[in-house]
Order: C-alpha cells, then sequence, then structure tokens
C-alpha cells in the first residue's frame, strides 16, 4: 500500500512511462476499444471531406478531385431543397408535437393506476411495440390498411367513412399521420420509462402534504407530479429538439416502399432518405456526403442552442 | 386512509380507460396478423378477417419453414444475434470495466475521446466507404464488427461499475487476483441485471437490423431475416398497387418471391415470437438499465 503510494506521488513527468507499463493489463482492457472507436468512428468522420470532392470509389480519397462547395451549391439551389427541408421539418415537428408528451401522459396516468400487477401488465404490453422491428411494424400496418380486407377498411366502411376500400398507403394526404400514429404507438411506452422511474422517486411525503393541503389527485398531478419532473422533461427535449433534421429513416423507408412510391416522396421523402437514395443508391457519394454533413452541422448547432437556452432558462443541461 | 374525492374516482376510472384502451391499440395488431397468418391464404383474400380465423391452418407456418432461403434467413439472424451480442457485450463491459478503475492513466482523456462520438457522426456514406475499403461488403462480418462496441452501452456499463463497492476488488487485489480475473469472476457476476439489460438490447437490435443486409449484402446466402422480409412485403406491396393502377412494375417483379398476405403474416410471426417470448422476463431488469444510463446523461 505504502508503495503504491509512493508511486502516485511520482507520476508527474519522466515516471509516466513506468506507471503505464506497470498498468499494461488495464490499459490493454481499454486501448482496443479506443482503436476500435478511431476506426470506426474517427475515420469516417475524416472521410466527410469527400464532400468537397468528386469522389471516386476506385481513386480513393486521396486520389479524388477537389471540388470545394460544389455539391452543397448544387444542393441548396436544386429544386429538391425546399420539398425536402419541408417534408423534413414538418414530420419531425409533428413527431415532436405528439411523440414528445405522449410518454409523459402516460407516466402520469400509470402513476395514477394503484393496483401493482395491473400496472405491471399494461407497462408489459405498452414496451413490447419498441422490440419489434420497423419491418415488421410496417408490414403490419400495411396488412391493416390493405384494400382487400384491411382491418381499417373494414371498419371504415361498416361505420359508414368511406364508400368504397381506400388505399391508406398510397394517398399522400394521410401518410404523414399514419407516419406519425404509427411512431407514437411505437415508442410511447418505452419512452415513458424514464418518465416512470422519475415518478417513482418523488419524495411520498410532497403528495401527503399536498395532500392536507387539500389538493385533489389531478391537482397533486400539477403540484407535485410534473415540477418534480421537469428535468427529465427538459432534457428529453433538448435531445428531441436537437434532432429536429432526424425526421426518421426506417420508418419512411419500409413505409413508401424503399423509397420507390414516387407519389409518397412528395409528402415523405427526408435528409436522410434523399441521402441514401442519391448517396447510395445512385452512387452519388460525394453529393450524399454533403447534404448528410448540411444536416448534422444544424444538428450540432441545434444542440448548442437548445442547450443553452434550457442552462439559462431552466439550469437544466446535458453538460 | 381519506375517502377518496368525486374527482379522485373520475380520475381513476379516465386513467384505467386510457390504458385499457392504449393496452389493445398495441395489442389488435399483432392479434390480426397472427390470425391472419393461421387463416388459410385463399380465404384471406376475400377479406374481412378481423378477430378471429375462417378457416384455421398450419398451412402458412408449413411452408415458411420448407422454404430453404427464409430458413437461410432465419439462420443468418440467429448467428449474428448470437455471435454479435456476446462479443459486444463482452468487449464493451471490459472496457468500461477498465475506465471505472480510478488509477487508469488517460482516464479523461478516453472518457472524452468516447463521448466525442456520442455527439458526431459522419452518417450513411463515409461508414458505406469504410465497409467497402475493409472488404466487408458481402461478409458476414459486417453483421459483427460494426456492432462490436456500443459508447452508449459502455456508459451504462461503467456508471453500474462506478457504483460497486471498491473494497470487494480491492479485497481481492490483495488476494493476488489479476485485472481480467477480478473482472470475470467478482464484477461480472454481480452485475447480471445491467449485463442482462444490455445483451436484451443489443440482441434485439441485431435480431431486427434490415438496413445494413440491404446495402452491405447482394449475395442471397448471407440475407438475414428481416431484410427479406422487407424484400416479400415490398414486392406485395408493389403486387397490390399494380392491382389498382394497372401495369407500370409488372415487369419488374418477374423472378422475386410473391406472397399472399397469409404467407408474409407467417414470415413476420416467425421474425416476431422469439422477441415476445424472451422480453417479459427480461423486462424486469431493464427499467433499471435504462435508468443508470439516463441518470449519467
Amino acid at each position: 500500500m505504502r508503495a503504491a503510494a509512493q508511486i502516485q506521488i511520482k507520476t508527474r513527468g519522466k515516471y509516466n512511462f513506468e506507471k503505464l507499463k506497470q498498468q499494461m493489463t488495464l490499459q490493454s482492457m481499454v486501448v482496443p476499444g479506443i482503436i476500435y472507436l478511431v476506426i470506426f468512428s474517427y475515420i469516417p468522420l475524416a472521410g466527410l471531406v469527400i464532400a468537397f470532392q468528386d469522389f471516386d470509389l476506385y481513386q480513393g480519397v486521396f486520389g479524388s478531385h477537389w471540388v470545394g462547395f460544389k455539391h452543397f451549391i448544387q444542393f441548396f439551389s436544386g429544386d429538391q431543397f425546399f420539398r425536402l427541408m419541408k417534408n423534413t421539418l414538418c414530420i419531425s415537428l409533428l413527431k415532436l408535437l405528439f411523440g414528445f408528451p405522449a410518454p409523459i401522459i402516460l407516466a402520469l396516468l400509470f402513476n395514477e393506476i394503484r393496483q401493482q400487477k395491473t400496472r405491471k401488465a399494461i407497462q408489459t404490453v405498452t414496451y413490447l411495440p419498441h422490440f419489434i422491428s420497423w419491418v415488421v411494424v410496417a408490414g403490419m400496418i400495411s396488412s391493416m390498411m390493405a384494400v382487400d380486407g384491411g382491418t381499417l377498411n373494414n371498419i371504415a366502411l361498416k361505420l359508414g367513412w368511406i364508400d368504397k376500400p381506400v388505399n391508406f398507403l398510397s394517398e399522400p394526404k394521410y401518410f404523414r399521420t399514419i407516419l406519425v400514429a404509427a411512431n407514437v404507438w411505437k415508442t410511447v411506452g418505452f419512452n415513458a420509462i424514464i418518465f416512470i422511474a422519475a415518478i417513482a422517486g418523488i419524495n411520498p411525503e410532497l403528495y401527503e402534504a399536498a395532500s392536507v393541503d387539500g389538493a385533489t389527485r389531478f391537482k397533486q398531478m400539477f403540484v407535485v407530479t410534473l415540477p418534480c419532473i421537469v428535468p427529465q422533461i427538459v432534457i428529453m427535449l433538448i435531445m428531441n429538439v436537437s434532432q429536429i433534421l432526424n425526421a426518421g429513416f426506417d420508418d419512411i423507408l419500409l413505409l413508401t416502399n424503399n423509397g420507390e412510391n414516387s407519389i409518397l416522396l412528395e409528402v415523405g421523402d427526408v435528409l436522410d432518405t434523399y441521402v441514401y437514395r442519391y448517396g447510395i443508391k445512385l452512387q452519388r457519394y460525394s453529393y450524399g456526403t454533403a447534404v448528410g454533413l448540411f444536416k448534422s452541422v444544424v444538428s450540432i448547432i441545434m444542440l448548442f442552442v437548445a442547450n443553452g437556452i434550457s442552462k439559462s432558462l431552466t439550469e437544466n443541461s446535458l453538460w | 386512509m381519506k375517502v377518496q374525492s368525486k374527482s379522485d374516482i373520475i380520475l381513476q376510472a379516465v386513467a384505467y380507460i386510457v390504458l385499457i384502451l392504449l393496452s389493445l391499440t398495441i395489442i389488435y395488431p399483432f392479434w390480426n396478423l397472427i390470425v391472419i397468418s393461421f387463416n388459410s391464404s385463399s380465404d384471406t383474400m376475400r377479406g374481412g378477417l378481423t378477430f378471429y380465423t375462417r378457416e384455421f391452418t398450419f398451412d402458412n407456418y408449413a411452408k415458411v419453414f420448407a422454404d430453404k432461403r427464409l430458413l437461410g434467413a432465419f439462420n443468418i439472424t440467429v448467428l449474428r444475434t448470437v455471435i454479435t451480442t456476446f462479443f459486444s457485450t463482452i468487449f464493451t463491459a471490459i472496457f468500461a470495466y477498465g475506465l471505472s478503475r480510478r488509477k487508469l492513466k488517460f482516464r479523461r482523456a478516453y472518457s472524452k475521446f468516447c463521448t466525442v462520438t456520442m455527439y458526431l457522426n459522419a452518417g450513411l456514406i463515409p461508414a458505406y466507404i469504410l465497409m467497402r475499403t475493409l472488404h466487408l461488403v458481402n461478409s458476414f462480418w459486417v453483421f459483427v464488427i460494426p456492432s462490436l462496441f456500443s459508447v452508449w452501452n459502455m456508459i451504462i456499463f461503467r456508471t453500474f461499475f462506478d457504483n460497486l463497492s471498491n473494497g470487494l476488488i480491492e479485497a481481492a487485489k490483495i488476494d493476488g487476483a489479476g485485472e481480467y480475473r477480478i473482472f470475470f469472476s467478482i464484477v461480472l457476476p454481480v452485475s447480471k441485471p445491467v449485463v442482462a439489460t444490455l445483451a436484451l438490447f443489443t440482441a434485439v437490435n441485431q435480431w431486427n437490423a434490415w438496413f445494413d443486409g440491404a446495402i452491405y449484402i447482394t449475395d442471397p446466402k448471407l440475407m438475414p431475416l428481416p431484410t427479406l422480409l422487407r424484400q416479400i412485403l415490398n414486392t406485395n406491396a408493389a403486387s397490390q398497387l399494380m392491382a389498382q393502377m394497372s401495369s407500370t412494375a409488372a415487369e419488374q417483379l418477374g423472378d422475386k418471391m410473391i406472397s399472399t398476405r397469409s404467407l408474409s403474416s407467417a414470415t413476420m410471426m416467425v421474425s416476431v415470437i422469439p422477441i415476445a417470448a424472451i422480453y417479459p422476463f427480461v423486462q424486469k431488469y431493464f427499467a433499471s438499465g435504462v435508468m443508470l444510463g439516463s441518470i449519467k446523461e
């Protein structure tokens, strides 16, 4: 122990190397992970330079021509830019508007269920969609909405809302509604976990005090529960706002038939699906990277702005 | 116990009603899927199936399991899930344990190095080019190697290890145990809940992954189940669209698999059942696992 203490004191300067050698085993646990990150995270980051090139797969990063901001200019002045931004922001804001409050409301409702067994059972059910692949979810949606006897058409016909079966999945006017509803359906239960846990951590004395003051359970929701989970709400809001250009990828791609349903692209094509279509399918690597880079830069700025606003308003922040 | 006021009773009733309705909305699509998958294909085409089967049959499942391509895809998915989950969990946990040891030199620098990657992501195309450069395209290892290490999981592990009693580790140290032995024989056994949670999350991600199979794999022998499933469903949707708008995509279908709604429902069920069977048992752990992550962030 004393020897260890002495080494502690001597760590500065040339003894650094000694210490490093001493903890070879410990370092061997961490260094492979660091090398892994260099290869799979940092090298791709460096690879973003191809946004400024006419990248050719066979010439490599070092052999390709530099073209400056050509691809960015092409993207910003292209006729798709406006449509893409509109779709991206529109879908994202709809998801935020419905998808963000839903888990909070769900958590508040769970808090009113006193029977533990019922509560557990319902929770188990609500988590389930989170674990199901988007491929299957999209498959279930198209089965439910099928023209030839899907449930939705059956019900709508019976209730007299429509007079002949509608192909809901190929009508642009229904697309965003379906997309957002599917997202809420899939994520609401799982996203509620963090709020449920936060509510479970609230000191019961607060409720007792409020109840002595004559507050009903409904009022306690607003004077006790909600104020106590503000930190979690703010953190989640910051994260969500910074993701504003991530309007979704799997869900949109799968519900638009891998982007092949061109009628739906009008309302459903977002930055990420566009990057995939141009960058990977049409192999315009540099152009796709430029669009992706634009998205990332805006996202990071949004993250800092949202974090800054939250810090000054509520003292809650990510860092 | 206080007598409940009228407003309290109404609130309770509303909570029950909303939650039960939500549960039904979640269960119904699965139920509908089960019904269709057990109904005979030709009868399903008549439409109108909602709550129960009209012509019950195991045929669809028999066909799924007789289909060599689907079976191959199923095996690939099982294999990638088992291999990746095992190695990713071990590799990530060892890293996290190393980082949780206070005496680790460059600890802060390593830690920063990891967090940066959570905020900065190069995106799709640089990753795609990297996989091509590493010759992982059309290789089984493209399912394993890019998922070997997760910074997000690492942080959850580390938070858990940080809270472990130091005395346990120090006692083992005095007994002369090395870091790896301490990790495997002391730390890992007491970390079951977090290991179970993160292994479950990794496994589910692997089981459900379809996009890597779609962009990195062209060899049909290596195609994972969700990717093949998506192909089948796409073809179905395209043919449905065709029936409506006639002809346009007719030639494109050609050699692709065409499947009836009952058959593709059975295929979807095969993809869902393993998850639905396992997850209720691991569920009790994961609430705590998710919380560990959110506290740190």
